[in-house]
């Protein structure tokens, strides 16, 4: 039997397309007939399309590490 | 009467304004220059004027909106500079040769104003800030993290690396700061 908190990790790593075979199946099971994990599922689930459908820009960290440099040497 | 109890003022301090800002202003150049070696060039820029301005900060706003503001006027900047090497006010229309209309009126060309595509693009940049302004709000350790395999999708190995912590770690730390974020984006953008 796994903890909420546990099959919550594993919902993590679905998202990530990390989970192996076995912690699926685990997760499937619970999911059953834990309601609270089911919601958090759905919500995980939900964010992972909202991250890619905002299709976020960030920056490089080496250019970070530049502007930090450059920023430095002008205070 | 004036509310001024209970406000704190805000203080600048650039030390951390790339770490903390310089994603979200670089979403919001790139998403108004579509070039990211400009948006980036506009983010340094901004971050410059800011420190060469700093004694007008008044404190009244915070930090983030006080750049944010600075690098709006980048980009006006930066389109004014591209227009004047253009022809001066100079109005070029050029007829669609391939338009499926069979008349030649300009008014049958410009764009469906009923097109949901437009109004998507405002909101999906909206959402962007929105999850920027989420993530800001997480440990710095945990934003890292999940910016680096959500956003920037390396592997769980290279982030353990850049982190120097090991996967049961990492998926400890993303469980967070998806639950922390899943939380801030509650109110506006979840259907469930």
């Amino acid at each position: 039997m796994k903890s909420c908190k546990d099959v919550e990790i594993i919902c993590t790593k679905v998202q990530y397309k990390e989970a192996s075979f076995l912690e699926k199946i685990k997760i499937k099971l619970h999911v059953l007939f834990c309601k609270t994990c089911k919601t958090f599922s759905k919500k995980n689930t939900e964010l992972t399309t909202l991250c890619s459908q905002a299709n976020i820009k960030t920056l490089p960290i080496e250019e970070k590490e530049k502007m930090k440099t450059e920023l430095k040497s002008r205070t | 009467m004036k509310r001024q109890t209970g406000m704190t003022k805000q203080e600048l301090n650039p030390d951390i304004w790339v770490d903390n800002y310089s994603d979200y202003l670089f979403n919001y150049a790139v998403s108004r220059v579509s070039d990211s070696e400009i948006a980036k060039d506009l983010v340094q820029e901004t971050f410059f004027a800011g420190l060469k301005s700093a004694k007008n900060f008044k404190g009244e706003a915070a930090e983030r909106t006080w750049l944010i503001s600075i690098l709006k006027r980048k980009v006006i900047d930066h389109y004014r500079k591209i227009n004047s090497k253009k022809a001066k006010s100079m109005v070029r229309i050029t007829q669609n040769q391939n338009s499926e209309a069979d008349s030649n009126f300009l008014e049958e060309q410009v764009a469906d104003p009923m097109s949901l595509l437009e109004n998507s693009q405002i909101e999906n940049e909206e959402l962007g800030m929105a999850i920027q302004e989420c993530i800001a709000k997480l440990p710095k350790k945990h934003a890292l993290a999940f910016t680096l395999k959500t956003i920037n999708g390396l592997s769980t190995e290279e982030v353990c690396k850049e982190l120097d912590i090991n996967p049961s770690n990492l998926w400890v730390i993303l469980h967070r700061a998806r639950t922390v974020l899943m939380d801030c984006l509650n109110n506006n953008w979840f259907k469930i």
